[in-house]
């Protein structure tokens, strides 16, 4: 062998491995899940099986508590949404919620530990409002949820604040003044829509604003007037990063919703289309009615650098996956966070507690939104 | 000691360039009155000649291809410099992210009046200096072959090309009042663009002429993969002198015509294949550009357009009946 062909073999090599090395190794098998012949398939790497379920595992949950007994509201001081618990579910509760949340902090990252009526530390304020959240979501988001529901481990995990939260992007350090270089919100390898250049803050227009995701009319031909469609493609491009966060964030393919030959046809689709348009419009709600609202709350450590609350998207119970924690059936095992209850009439535990004061006043006073629908 | 003694005999297999003939290097034919003088010392680069001819120069640059570079070089310049402003001027950036990066054209609020430079302004700067780089190509393409006294028939392949190009970035846009339907410049970008454009318009794969296209573009690899094969085949038997074989018709041109006639019953002819070959590669672009002009000025959703056609089937129904929750009133 020459020396050049030699070279040119090693190249070759060098080549073909570079190539490679983006993809993901086999065995890469399809799952049908429509009519044959219409590419309707499920993507699926079983080598990863494993690792997807130990990392989407449902933590035990204790026995349940006696409800006999005097009420948590009776008990303890300043108890604004679980008083109508007994002591002993209350008790259950806040142990499920640390181990949840805070197991390594404990009690304390929320708790003034000298006095745990006290509202002083944001921590306590906000979890009241995300119990709050949790039961509304519970209670009013079952064409998403369904029957199987949420805990705030199906979020958390484990962590303070949830792997998977979103801020308003950073935006480039010398856009302003500057004539050149207008990124139009994408052309940045985004992990937010999968490395692709489309709009890389899919969040912003679709969960927490209301803009319109449809591209797609409902004539073959270009009408005018009321039929008009004035969608541009640029508008495409911006529901396509959505989808591609939404795909991403459920570890799907864009089949699993749609029939790919006709995005916008409900009737070709899937039913799980449905189940993720109310999943849309969940999001949303949860941003504006619980999330924002606790700007004031939170302090600037937990803030984007846009001053934003952190906000949930598709991924922050999802995971990777198309039922987070694998459909655990977890939540029927904690009946205080299914449904919705009138704020306990301040009584007794009131004039006792410390009044709520720093940055968590505004949201501490807060009462539950009635239902939206 | 037996003499060694190949299983087979290989003769000529020309699947690489064997045969590397050096000579005096000459400039090429006397150029008519009025053209410019070639510039370069011709060379020759051994390595080049196992791919193609070994000589380089001299080129014909001409008072064309100058302005051609001139308004090219400007247009990659600008977009290069957006790129960098676009990754705050980090050099390492523009390389990490090259392929991500983009100019882009103007939202859509700005419809087809001149956009600030920083929101699309730059975007349709580039596309005039670029259109025009182009165009005097296209020239220089026409005029150097009429110069040498050839047809012009590279030249009208060329506007081919670019009359996709202009229905892009130019005449679409036009007719949809507005400069934001047009393709940014950039790698990825063009190409997230590409699907965009299919999303919105319901299925460009059900745009007949997008159809039609992909026909002629597989059809252009397939007819070049024939036609070069055989020409490869029949060079031992001095098949590569084509232009002579078409009215000159040795064995060659018999063997080549009889493999096609004895495996798919028809061949075309030395000449006709070049035909097939240029109207195939002319055809892509051509038919393509009609499709695109037709996506949103004409047709907004391709696949009700087929649907009503009776151009696709319909599929038996195996999932639930979904209803679409926005119709049936639901505003959570």
């Amino acid at each position: 062998m020459s020396v050049v062909t030699r070279a040119c073999h090693l190249f070759v090599a060098a080549l073909a491995a570079a190539l490679l090395a983006g993809c993901e190794r086999p065995p890469v098998t399809a799952i049908q899940n429509g009519y044959r012949g219409t590419g309707m398939a499920q993507v699926n790497n079983p080598r990863t099986d494993a690792k997807t379920v130990a990392r989407n595992m449902a933590p035990e949950s204790a026995e349940a508590a006696s409800p006999d007994g005097p009420k948590a509201s009776q008990v303890y001081q300043n108890v604004k949404v679980l008083g109508h618990l007994s002591v002993g579910e209350f008790s259950r509760h806040m142990a499920a919620i640390t181990s949840w949340v805070a197991p390594k902090e404990g009690c304390a990252y929320c708790h003034n530990v000298q006095n745990f009526a006290d509202d002083g530390k944001y921590t306590k304020v906000v979890a009241r409002r995300m119990v709050q959240m949790t039961q509304h979501l519970n209670a009013d988001w079952k064409p998403h949820v369904g029957t199987t529901g949420v805990t705030c481990y199906t979020c958390h995990r484990g962590n303070p604040v949830p792997a998977q939260v979103w801020y308003a992007p950073a935006g480039r350090k010398y856009a302003e003044n500057s004539v050149m270089g207008d990124l139009a919100g994408q052309n940045i390898g985004a992990p937010s829509v999968g490395y692709s250049s489309l709009p890389n803050d899919p969040y912003t227009p679709y969960l927490l604003q209301d803009l319109p995701i449809r591209v797609n009319g409902n004539e073959a031909l270009k009408f005018t007037g009321m039929k008009k469609n004035l969608s541009s493609t640029k508008q495409a491009e911006h529901t396509y990063g959505l989808m591609v966060h939404m795909a991403n964030s459920l570890g799907v393919n864009c089949t699993f919703c749609h029939n790919t030959r006709a995005f916008q046809s409900w009737s070709e689709a899937p039913p799980q289309r449905v189940t993720a348009w109310y999943g849309i419009r969940m999001a949303r709600d949860l941003n504006v009615a619980y999330m924002e609202p606790l700007t004031a709350t939170f302090p600037d450590n937990r803030k984007g650098v846009k001053g934003d609350v952190a906000k949930v998207n598709c991924s922050t119970c999802h995971q990777g996956v198309n039922k987070p924690l694998l459909g655990a059936q977890m939540a029927k095992n904690h009946p205080e966070l299914l449904q919705t209850v009138a704020p306990v009439p301040v009584t007794v535990a009131a004039a006792d507690a410390t009044p709520a004061a720093g940055p968590g006043a505004a949201a501490a006073t807060a009462t539950p939104e009635a239902p939206k629908k | 000691m037996a003499q060694f003694q190949p299983l087979f005999s290989i003769e000529n297999q020309n699947l690489f360039t064997e045969v590397q003939p050096t000579g005096p290097l000459h400039p090429g034919p006397a150029l008519p009155h009025g053209d410019w003088r070639r510039s370069g010392q011709p060379f020759l680069v051994h390595l080049l000649g196992r791919i193609g001819n070994a000589q380089i120069g001299p080129i014909y640059l001409g008072g064309l291809g100058v302005m051609s570079l001139a308004f090219g070089t400007l247009a990659f310049n600008i977009i290069g410099f957006n790129m960098l402003a676009s990754v705050d001027w980090s050099p390492l950036q523009l390389i990490r992210q090259l392929f991500w990066l983009a100019l882009e054209p103007p939202p859509p609020a700005f419809g087809l009046s001149f956009p600030p430079l920083a929101q699309g302004g730059w975007w349709l700067i580039t596309g005039f200096l670029l259109t025009a780089s182009i165009m005097l190509w296209w020239v220089r393409t026409y005029r150097r072959a009429r110069q040498l006294g050839l047809g012009t028939h590279v030249a009208w392949a060329f506007a081919a090309a670019i009359w996709l190009y202009l229905v892009c970035g130019f005449f679409r846009p036009i007719m949809m009042g507005s400069w934001s339907e047009a393709v940014p410049f950039g790698i990825f970008p063009h190409l997230d663009w590409v699907s965009a454009l299919s999303l919105r318009y319901g299925n460009l794969f059900y745009n007949p002429f997008h159809a039609l296209s992909i026909v002629f573009l597989y059809g252009s690899v397939l007819l070049f993969a024939m036609h070069g094969a055989t020409i490869l085949a029949v060079s031992r038997f001095g098949g590569e002198r084509e232009i002579e074989q078409i009215v000159d018709r040795g064995t060659a041109s018999e063997r080549a015509a009889l493999f096609w006639r004895w495996t798919m019953g028809f061949n075309a002819s030395m000449e006709s294949i070049h035909r097939w070959a240029w109207w195939f590669a002319v055809l892509c672009p051509l038919v393509g550009g009609i499709g695109i002009l037709l996506t949103g000025p004409v047709v907004d959703n391709w696949y009700l357009w087929s649907m009503k056609h009776g151009v696709v089937p319909s599929y038996p129904a195996v999932y639930p009946i979904s209803v679409d929750p926005a119709l049936i009133g639901v505003k959570p």
